[in-house]
């Protein structure tokens, strides 16, 4: 509970929250967006943030409630503490969107991305990606006699890192899907 | 109540059951069936507008000057292209609208068909919410949907996009009180811990001020009530945005006229120098707070708003208060009055006597001539011989638009239309149309200059046609003034393009219209003149041929505070340096 006694998690709260407001200093925040899935929600959505000039690092969307007809939209944006007040409240106000949850802010959160890497290489190249992927608890998924495809789920610092350490090895290709994520706890 | 009926039927008997007594709209291809619809009942009005921007403004004004949704009907392509404009006008002005657009028939869609446009593509960043409606089942229940979702919280405009084979299908109509809940229920009561704060800082505050804006309006007349009330019962004095003008009436001893840009001294100094600003309704407009940096630098800030996202986004307040105006005055003052009606009366006798310093200065003097007609004067005397008449005022944008806040005077909520957040030039003909056919009886005053007028000229067909007697009182001096006004002050006084050429002879132009012209350019005839516009009892296209180099006083130039204003021509001189120039 905030010191205004509003709910945790509630999307109406943005405009109470009490960090420095002033602080120049960008923050990266993951929130997760609880819309109704109607077609053009998705568009409204993105267009807020073209729109008011926010950013988006990533950005994630499917249905999660096949009968309610919801989507849940995880967008990973980037900004000073007041854009990001600012970005949840706009959320917020819009018709479409039932709830908003900053997961960065209302405590610890797990994020997962999932990412394929395509690998090509041949000798000591090819046997060194493949010692890399076990260490990154990588699967292979599709394999020739020069190429592998790599399956890995994780942060996105550690496909980053995997992606680092797979460029002088003969990267050709990479498909990230974006952010999930959900708070730790009941 | 459901039974099955065509989609066409549908529209129509959703808006009846939604109470539409009146529509503005354009026939064309993708909207037949429902045009054969209205064709076959007496129920709802409908007014044939001259173009599609014309129907939304006309929307826009009904809509402001009753307090109910304005409803348009535009065809699809062109008809919708046209719309967008009003719709974002709508948007920023906070007006609720519900526009049906007509589409191509949904098998089409994505073909680039005749008149095929992405309507709802197009739309949604000017909308509240649209919907495209693919289905005739879902027809009804989306229409209701929208008059909710454009009336409830922050009012706004919505677009229902109805493909022309969903229009011609039958489905099973769902009557209002049938539809399920929406999840969309914005709060309305705010937090009562923020509002208790709020009164114990009333109560002590040395220099306090209400800075009110165009939701006290949109609230409806019980907040405007309830503002005068609290006004009245605190003796604070009390200052508007262009938008929220009426709801506390002019002739108010508390009354320190509008602030902002173009605002009164009084009003922006009190703002500059207040300990307490209560804002309620307003949202700190970039009219409004000059820089921000320097804005209001020694008070506490309340923010009372239905919008969460307009608190704290440009102006960080000390207690946000997320609700229904209406709601959380009546709850203010309920609080402050079993807390024992306290204030701060050695403080405020104190602010009240350096306002009063300030009312003073009499900034809105200006030089009167006895040759040539002064805008200041020509509002003056529109003021003096309306007065107490039952009377309406829309406008267009720009200097007569800001001469009119200053020297009009507004006694009710709902009695002022103008464009506010958009600032669209040719708002205010179709506006006054929109007013008219709202209140029949009631004396409706366009206040126009000659370059926004002719935007939206050709809406004189519309008033002719619906015999609605709107008086358009141009105050014409052969300028774009504001451009004109900004090119003196801030471009060397290189006047690039901002001069009209090629006017028509406006009372010629009433003729052909079949109305009455009526032109003027000496101050002895004009309070004849302007009797002679509010008599008859038709349309008057009034040509109020003005100074034509006055300038808008006072000012604060973009990029400057509150307390550096400039008061008249002689403040003028090499004030706005490089960094205003770049903003608007």
């Amino acid at each position: 509970m905030s010191p205004l006694n509003i709910k945790k998690g509630s999307s109406s709260h943005s405009a109470y929250d009490l960090r420095d407001p002033n602080s120049p200093l960008e923050e990266t925040h993951t929130l997760a967006v609880l819309v109704a899935n109607e077609s053009g929600v998705l568009a409204r959505v993105i267009g807020l943030f073209s729109g008011r000039g926010y950013n988006i690092d990533s950005l994630t969307v499917a249905e999660v409630d096949h009968e309610g007809h919801r989507s849940r939209i995880t967008i990973v944006t980037r900004g000073t503490p007041a854009v990001i007040e600012q970005i949840k409240a706009q959320l917020a106000r819009m018709v479409p969107v039932h709830d908003v949850h900053d997961l960065t802010a209302e405590g610890p959160a797990v994020q997962r991305e999932l990412a394929l890497f395509k690998v090509a290489g041949k000798g000591e190249s090819r046997i060194e990606a493949l010692r890399l992927a076990e260490i990154f608890r990588a699967n292979v998924v599709d394999s020739t006699l020069e190429s592998f495809v790599f399956e890995i789920t994780g942060t996105p610092e550690k496909i980053d890192a995997f992606g680092d350490l797979m460029r002088p090895l003969g990267l050709r290709e990479m498909a990230r899907t974006g952010v999930a994520a959900l708070s730790r706890g009941a | 109540m459901t039974k099955a009926m065509t989609g066409a039927r549908m529209v129509v008997q959703a808006l009846k059951d939604q109470g539409v007594e009146v529509i503005f709209g354009y026939p064309g291809g993708a909207v037949l069936p429902i045009y054969d619809e209205i064709f076959q009942q007496n129920d709802i009005r409908h007014i044939l507008v001259r173009h599609e921007q014309g129907a939304v403004h006309m929307a826009e004004g009904y809509a402001r000057s009753t307090g109910k949704p304005g409803v348009v009907l535009v065809t699809s392509g062109p008809g919708a292209t046209n719309a967008v404009t009003g719709l974002t006008d709508a948007l920023l002005d906070s007006i609720p609208l519900v526009v049906l657009s007509g589409q191509v028939p949904t098998f089409m869609i994505g073909t680039d068909g005749f008149q095929e446009a992405d309507t709802v593509g197009i739309t949604r960043p000017c909308t509240k919410m649209n919907w495209l409606v693919k289905d005739t089942e879902k027809l009804s229940e989306t229409i209701h949907q929208a008059f909710h979702v454009a009336t409830q919280g922050r009012p706004g405009p919505v677009l229902i996009d109805i493909p022309k084979d969903v229009q011609f299908a039958t489905g099973t109509y769902t009557p209002r009180e049938k539809i399920k809940a929406t999840h969309y229920q914005p709060k309305v009561k705010g937090d009562i811990d923020q509002i208790t704060r709020l009164v114990e800082m009333m109560e002590t505050a040395e220099r306090p001020l209400f800075y009110t804006g165009g939701g006290v309006i949109n609230s409806g007349p019980a907040a405007s009530q309830l503002l005068r009330e609290m006004v009245e019962a605190t003796g604070f004095p009390i200052t508007s945005t262009l938008m929220g003008l009426g709801s506390y009436p002019a002739s108010g001893k508390a009354w320190l006229g509008m602030l902002g840009m173009h605002g009164l001294y009084e009003a922006n100094l009190a703002m500059h120098g207040c300990d307490l600003m209560i804002n309620v309704g307003a949202r700190f407009d970039d009219r409004i707070t000059g820089r921000i940096k320097d804005f209001s630098p020694h008070s506490k800030k309340a923010h009372i708003d239905i919008d969460p996202s307009s608190i704290n986004k440009v102006i960080r307040v000390d207690v946000p208060i997320v609700g229904d105006v209406g709601h959380v005055l009546e709850d203010m003052l309920r609080l402050w009055k079993a807390r024992g009606r306290k204030v701060n009366k050695e403080g405020l006798a104190k602010w009240w006597a350096q306002i009063n310093e300030w009312r003073a200065v009499n900034c809105l003097d200006f030089k009167n001539s006895e040759k040539t007609i002064k805008p200041q004067y020509a509002l003056q005397r529109l003021e003096a011989l309306t007065k107490g008449m039952d009377r309406y005022i829309t406008t267009e944008v720009g200097q007569h638009q800001m001469w009119a806040a200053q020297f009009l005077g507004f006694e009710d909520p709902n009695r002022w239309m103008t464009s506010g957040g958009l600032g669209t030039m040719g708002y205010g003909l179709p506006a006054s149309i929109g007013v008219q056919v709202a209140h029949p009886d009631a004396l409706v005053i366009n206040v126009a200059g000659e370059a926004s007028w002719l935007m939206n000229m050709q809406e004189m067909g519309t008033a002719m046609q619906f015999r609605t007697p709107v008086k358009q009182f141009i105050l014409n001096n052969e300028r774009l003034g504001m451009v004109r006004q900004w090119q003196e002050l801030l471009h060397g006084e290189r006047y690039s393009h901002s001069w009209s050429e090629s006017l028509p002879d406006f009372v010629k132009l009433a003729e052909a219209f079949g109305c009455k012209g009526i032109k003027c350019s000496d101050p002895k005839d004009l309070d004849d003149a302007i009797m002679d516009m509010i008599r008859y009892p038709g349309p008057v296209i009034f040509d109020c041929l003005v100074e034509k180099h006055e300038n808008c006083f006072p000012m604060i130039p973009s990029g400057k505070p509150h307390n550096e204003m400039l008061l008249g021509e002689d403040d003028t001189q090499g004030v706005i340096g490089a960094k205003g120039a770049v903003l608007v």
